[in-house]
C-alpha cells in the first residue's frame, strides 16, 4: 500500500474530523456518513484516520476478532468463561469495495482447502475482519441493493448469520459503519440512512487562503510522500494521544441535569423521530467533551455535535425547500443561544 | 495545439495526470492521435482498449475458468486494471461506461490500487494508470462528472499539429522531479481558478502538475509564466463553470443582480456561495485569467455567457448516467443447471458443489489411473441466477401554466415530494417534465437522485399558457423509451385540463382541446399507466374528461391528501 495522507495535514473540513474523531473514541455512537462535493477529501480522511487510531486487544486465534474483555456476543470458541490469551492488534479499518461479493462479505467455503483435502472450512469474510473495528464503504448509494439489505440486518442485530454451502454459523459483528458519496449519483436508501449516527456535509472551502494551503499541501505530499508524512510525524502524534486519552477517560465525563434537558428540548423542537436522536446527541457531545479533555459536557460540545447528530433524522417536510442543516442550526439558536 | 500538446504532456506523467478526455468523433484522426500518443510511452508500457460495456470480473479479476479447471486449484485472473498498472488504458465510448465502473475506475485513480473481495480471493492489486477516455456523447450526454475531474486533460477533435518527439518526453521524463515552483505562482493558479468557478482541488494540482511537466518539456527547471499561462490554457478553461469579472465592474454588477426571488431566473447551482466573492486575483495572475479566457472552447463560452453554466458545464454535466446504469440483474446466487440457453457458469458454486465428492471419486477410479486434478461430473454445475426485476419509472408531468394559480402549483410541487419520497424507498425512478408557455420540457431524466428532483422542483417556473397537448406527446414518448429499456413508466399528470395553446405551439383554445385529446388517446392506445391529478380549485367536468380520454385514474388535488395520494399511485404499480 501506497502511504496515505496524514490526518492533520487535511485543511478545515472542521466537521468532519470530529465526526470521525469522535467515532475513534466512542465507537457506540454508531457509524458516520460523510457525503459532499467531488475532491473534498472525503476518502482521504476516513483512511487517515485508520493510521492514528489504538491498537486494540483480541482473542489469540479467533478467526472472528473477538474481544477478551467482553462477556457476551462472543463467536462459538471463545464462549464466556474460558480465559484466552489476548493479543494486541492494529484497529481495522476495512474496506468494502462496490465491487465485493457477498461470499467476500459473509465469508463463505474456503475453496481452496475444499478442493485440496475435501476439508470443510469455513473462510471469514469481510464483516469478520471488520469486527471492534470500522468498515468503510466508498460511494455507498452506489452499493448494489441485495449487499445493502445484507448490511441492515448486520448492522441492526451485530452478527453475521451465514446459512450457506452446508454452513450454519454465526459470529458477531459490530464496527462503525463509515460512508461516503456523492448525493448527486444516487440516493441513500432511507433504512441505511438510520444506521448512521453521525451525518455530514462537507463542501470546497471557500476561503481562498485555505484553498491554496489544501492545493500546496497535497502537491507536496505528491511529490514527496514519505518525506511529507514524517514532517506530519508530530501533529499525528498529538491526535493519536488526544484519541487514546479523551478514550481512557470518556468514562468519567459528566452530563449535567440542564445539559440534558436542553438536548431533550432540542429533538422536540426538530421533531425528530424516535428516541435515537437525543440517545446520539448525548453519547457524540460527551466524546466531543472528553476529546477536549474536559470532565463536564456543556452547551458548547451539545452545539458542535448537533448538526452531525441530527440533520438526518429531520422528518422530511415535503414544503419545505430548506436544508436540513439550516433547521437544525436555526433550532439551536433557539435553544442553546451562544 | 491544445490537444498535442495535452498528449504530449500527459506522455510525460500518464499516472500521475490521471488521465485525457479526447471528445472527437471516430476517425483517422482519431487514430493518428492515438498512435502517436502510444508511440510516446515508453517502450513495454501496457496500453490496453476498454470497451464501455467491460464486465465486473474482468475490470477487477475474479476467477479463471480454465486455469482453475486445469488444476484443481482456484486461480486468480488479473482483471483490466491490474494488467495496465502502470500503463495506459483507452476507453472507447466513455460515455457509456456503467456507475459502477466509473465508481472502480475512481477508486484507482486515487488510491493507485485495487482492492479485490471477489469470489472466494481476496487481494490488494497494484493499478497505477493513466486513462484515455474517448467520448463520443452528444451535447447533453457525456463522461460521468466524478471520472472527468479526475482526469487532468479535457480536449476536443485532435488537430495535425505533431506531438513532441519521444527524446524530448523523454528527457522531460527526467526532468520532471526537480523543476521548481515559486509559492506564489501557486497562490495565482489557485486564484485563477476560484475566478472560473472551478471548485475541485484536482484541477488545480493538475495545472500545477502540467505546469511543471511544460518546464521540463522546454528543458527548464523553473515554472515560468508562459508555462503556468499554458498548464491553465489545457487544464483550466475547460472546467470553467463561470466568468471572472473584472475588478471595476463587479460592484456594479452585484448591484444589478436581480432579484432572487424572480420565477423565471434559475439559480446557479453549482457553487451559489462563490458566485458573489469572485476573489480577484493578484495582478501578476491577470494575465493567466486573460489566457484562459481566450483558450475557454466556443461552446463553453456560449454557455457561460448566457448564464446557464450550470446547467451544462462540465462540473455538473452528464445528466442521467445513472439513469441507464444503475439498473442490473441482482445476483440470486445459483442453481444446479447446464449450460445451456446463455446460462453462466458459476465456476466459485461449481467447485464448491464438487469438493466435498473429490475424495470418493479419485477412489472409485481404477487404482493408479490417470485422472484430471479436479473430477468434474454434470450434477456439480451451477449456474448464475440473475433476477432482474424490471424497474419502475414514475414520470411527473406538471402542468406549470398561468391557469395554475401560483399556490396551486406549489400543492402540485408538495403532492410531487411526496411521491417522490415514496419512490425512494422502492429504489424507483422518477423523471420531471412540466409544460407551459409554448413548450413541453424535460425538467430531469428518469433519476434515482432525489436531491436533483427536489432542486428541479424548485426551480420551476409558472405562467403562461398551457400546451397540454404537448405535455402529453412528451410524456408519452418518455414512456415509450422507458419501455424500450425494459422497465415499466407511470405516468403522474398535473393539471386541471385546461387546454389553449395548440400541438404546433399556437394560442388556439378549440384546436387545443382537439389537440390534447387527440394526444390523449394516442397515449391510452400504449396501455400506459396514467394518474390524472386534478389541481384545479374545485372539480372540473374537462379534468375528469381528459383523465377519461387517457384511461387514467382521476383524482382531485383539494382531496388528495398524502395517504390517498401515494395510495392512489401505488394502486397503478405493477406487483
Amino acid at each position: 500500500m501506497r502511504q496515505v495522507y496524514p490526518f492533520a495535514a487535511i485543511v478545515g473540513q472542521e466537521d468532519m474530523k470530529l465526526a470521525l474523531l469522535i467515532a475513534a473514541v466512542d465507537q457506540g455512537v454508531g457509524g458516520v456518513l460523510v457525503f459532499g462535493d467531488r475532491g473534498t477529501g472525503k476518502s482521504t480522511a476516513v483512511r487517515a484516520l485508520a493510521a492514528l487510531l489504538p491498537k486494540r486487544s483480541v482473542v489469540a486465534g479467533c478467526s472472528y476478532n473477538c474481544a477478551p474483555e467482553r462477556t457476551a456476543g462472543l463467536c462459538d470458541t471463545c464462549a464466556p468463561g474460558k480465559t484466552a490469551k489476548s493479543k494486541l492488534e492494529p484497529m481495522p479499518v476495512v474496506d468494502l469495495p462496490l465491487g465485493a461479493t457477498e461470499d467476500r462479505i459473509t465469508g463463505a467455503l474456503d475453496i481452496e482447502r475444499a478442493l485440496a483435502g475435501g476439508e470443510k472450512k469455513f473462510e471469514p469474510g469481510l464483516l469478520a475482519r471488520a469486527h471492534g473495528g470500522f468498515l468503510y464503504i466508498d460511494e455507498v448509494n452506489l452499493l448494489e441493493d441485495h449487499l445493502v439489505d445484507l448490511l441492515l440486518d448486520v448492522t441492526a442485530s451485530g452478527e453475521n448469520v451465514v446459512e450457506r454451502e452446508g454452513f450454519s454459523l454465526r459470529h458477531p459483528a459490530r464496527f462503525v459503519l463509515v460512508g461516503s458519496g456523492n448525493p448527486e449519483e444516487g440516493e441513500l436508501r432511507p433504512q441505511l440512512l438510520d444506521r448512521f449516527g453521525l451525518c455530514l456535509e462537507v463542501k470546497t472551502p471557500t476561503d481562498m487562503a485555505d484553498r491554496i494551503e489544501v492545493v500546496k499541501r497535497r502537491d507536496l505530499f505528491e511529490r514527496d510522500r514519505a518525506a511529507f508524512v514524517e514532517s506530519w510525524q508530530k501533529e499525528e502524534d498529538k491526535i493519536r494521544r488526544r484519541i487514546k486519552r479523551a478514550q481512557t477517560m470518556i468514562g468519567d465525563v459528566n452530563v449535567p441535569d440542564d445539559v440534558l434537558e436542553k438536548a431533550v428540548k432540542l429533538c422536540m423542537t426538530l421533531g425528530s423521530d424516535g428516541i435515537r436522536g437525543e440517545i446520539t446527541l448525548i453519547r457524540a457531545a460527551r466524546a466531543a467533551a472528553a476529546l477536549d479533555g474536559a470532565k463536564q459536557v456543556t452547551a458548547a460540545h451539545l452545539r458542535k455535535v448537533a448538526p452531525l447528530a441530527l440533520r438526518h433524522r429531520l422528518r422530511r417536510n415535503v414544503l419545505d425547500e430548506v436544508d436540513t442543516g439550516v433547521r437544525v442550526a436555526r433550532a439551536l439558536t433557539e435553544v442553546l443561544p451562544a | 495545439m491544445s490537444a498535442a500538446l495535452a498528449a504530449s504532456l500527459f506522455a510525460v506523467d500518464p499516472v500521475r495526470f490521471g488521465g485525457l478526455r479526447l471528445r472527437a468523433r471516430v476517425g483517422p484522426a482519431r487514430e493518428l492521435f492515438l498512435s502517436d500518443l502510444a508511440a510516446l510511452l515508453p517502450e513495454g508500457t501496457p496500453l490496453r482498449r476498454m470497451p464501455a460495456s467491460i464486465s465486473e470480473d474482468r475490470l477487477l479479476g475474479g476467477l479463471d475458468l480454465g486455469a482453475t479447471l486445469a488444476t484443481g486449484q482456484p486461480v486468480a485472473m488479473r482483471g483490466l486494471l491490474g494488467e495496465c498498472d502502470g500503463g495506459v488504458i483507452v476507453a472507447s465510448m466513455a460515455e457509456r461506461i456503467s456507475a459502477h465502473t466509473i465508481a472502480h475506475l475512481c477508486t484507482a485513480l486515487d488510491t493507485g490500487s485495487l482492492q479485490m473481495e471477489r469470489e472466494g480471493m481476496h487481494a490488494i492489486i497494484s493499478a497505477r494508470f493513466g486513462l484515455v477516455a474517448l467520448d463520443e456523447g452528444e451535447e447533453d450526454e457525456g463522461l460521468a462528472p466524478a471520472l472527468l475531474d479526475r482526469l487532468a486533460f479535457h480536449v476536443g477533435e485532435p488537430d495535425v499539429e505533431p506531438l513532441a518527439s519521444k527524446s524530448e518526453i523523454h528527457q522531460a521524463r527526467d526532468l520532471m522531479a526537480r523543476v521548481a515552483i515559486d509559492p506564489a505562482q501557486i497562490d495565482e493558479l489557485v486564484s485563477v481558478a476560484a475566478a472560473f468557478g472551478i471548485a475541485s482541488p484536482r484541477a488545480c494540482l493538475f495545472a500545477l502538475h502540467a505546469a511543471r511537466a511544460c518546464a521540463a518539456l522546454n528543458g527548464r527547471k523553473q515554472v515560468s509564466a508562459e508555462d503556468l499561462q499554458e498548464a491553465a490554457r489545457l487544464v483550466l478553461a475547460p472546467r470553467a463553470t463561470q466568468l471572472p469579472a473584472p475588478p471595476e465592474e463587479q460592484q456594479q454588477e452585484q448591484e444589478q443582480e436581480p432579484p432572487a426571488d424572480q420565477p423565471e431566473e434559475r439559480a446557479s447551482d453549482t457553487q451559489p456561495d462563490d458566485d458573489n466573492e469572485i476573489n480577484i486575483p493578484e495582478p501578476g495572475a491577470e494575465s493567466m485569467v486573460e489566457a484562459v479566457r481566450t483558450a475557454l472552447p466556443a461552446d463553453l463560452l456560449r454557455k457561460l455567457v448566457s448564464g446557464d453554466p450550470a446547467k451544462r458545464g462540465p462540473q455538473n454535466g452528464g445528466s442521467g448516467l445513472e439513469r441507464r446504469t444503475l439498473r442490473r440483474g441482482r445476483p440470486a446466487g445459483s442453481r444446479a443447471g447446464e449450460l445451456s440457453g446463455g446460462a453462466r457458469l458459476a465456476l466459485l458454486d461449481t467447485l464448491r458443489a464438487a469438493a466435498p465428492k473429490q475424495i470418493l471419486r479419485k477412489k472409485l477410479l481404477p487404482h493408479g489411473a490417470a485422472h484430471p486434478p479436479l473430477l468434474l461430473r454434470k450434477e456439480d454445475l451451477r449456474i448464475k441466477r440473475l433476477i432482474e426485476r424490471t424497474r419502475v419509472a414514475t414520470i411527473f408531468v406538471v402542468d406549470a401554466s398561468g391557469s395554475q394559480a401560483l399556490h396551486r402549483l406549489g400543492e402540485a410541487k408538495g403532492a410531487v415530494q411526496l411521491l417522490l419520497a415514496e419512490c425512494y424507498v422502492r429504489r424507483d425512478e422518477a423523471a420531471l417534465i412540466s409544460f407551459r408557455g409554448k413548450e413541453a420540457r424535460l425538467l430531469l431524466p428518469p433519476t434515482r437522485s432525489l436531491a436533483r428532483v427536489r432542486r428541479e422542483l424548485a426551480q420551476l417556473p409558472g405562467g403562461g399558457g398551457t400546451p397540454l397537448a404537448l405535455g402529453i406527446s412528451m410524456a408519452a414518448n418518455m414512456a415509450e423509451t422507458i419501455r424500450r429499456k425494459g422497465d415499466t413508466p407511470v405516468l403522474v399528470f398535473f393539471t386541471d385540463g385546461q387546454a389553449n395553446v395548440t400541438a404546433s405551439g399556437v394560442g388556439d383554445r378549440a384546436q387545443a382541446e382537439t389537440d390534447a385529446i387527440q394526444a390523449a388517446r394516442q397515449l391510452r392506445a400504449s396501455g400506459t399507466r396514467c394518474l390524472l391529478i386534478d389541481t384545479s380549485p374545485r372539480p372540473q367536468p374537462r379534468a375528469r374528461k381528459l383523465a377519461d380520454d387517457l384511461g387514467a385514474r382521476y383524482l382531485p388535488l383539494p382531496a388528495a391528501q398524502a395517504q390517498k395520494l401515494s395510495a392512489a399511485v401505488k394502486a397503478e404499480l405493477p406487483r
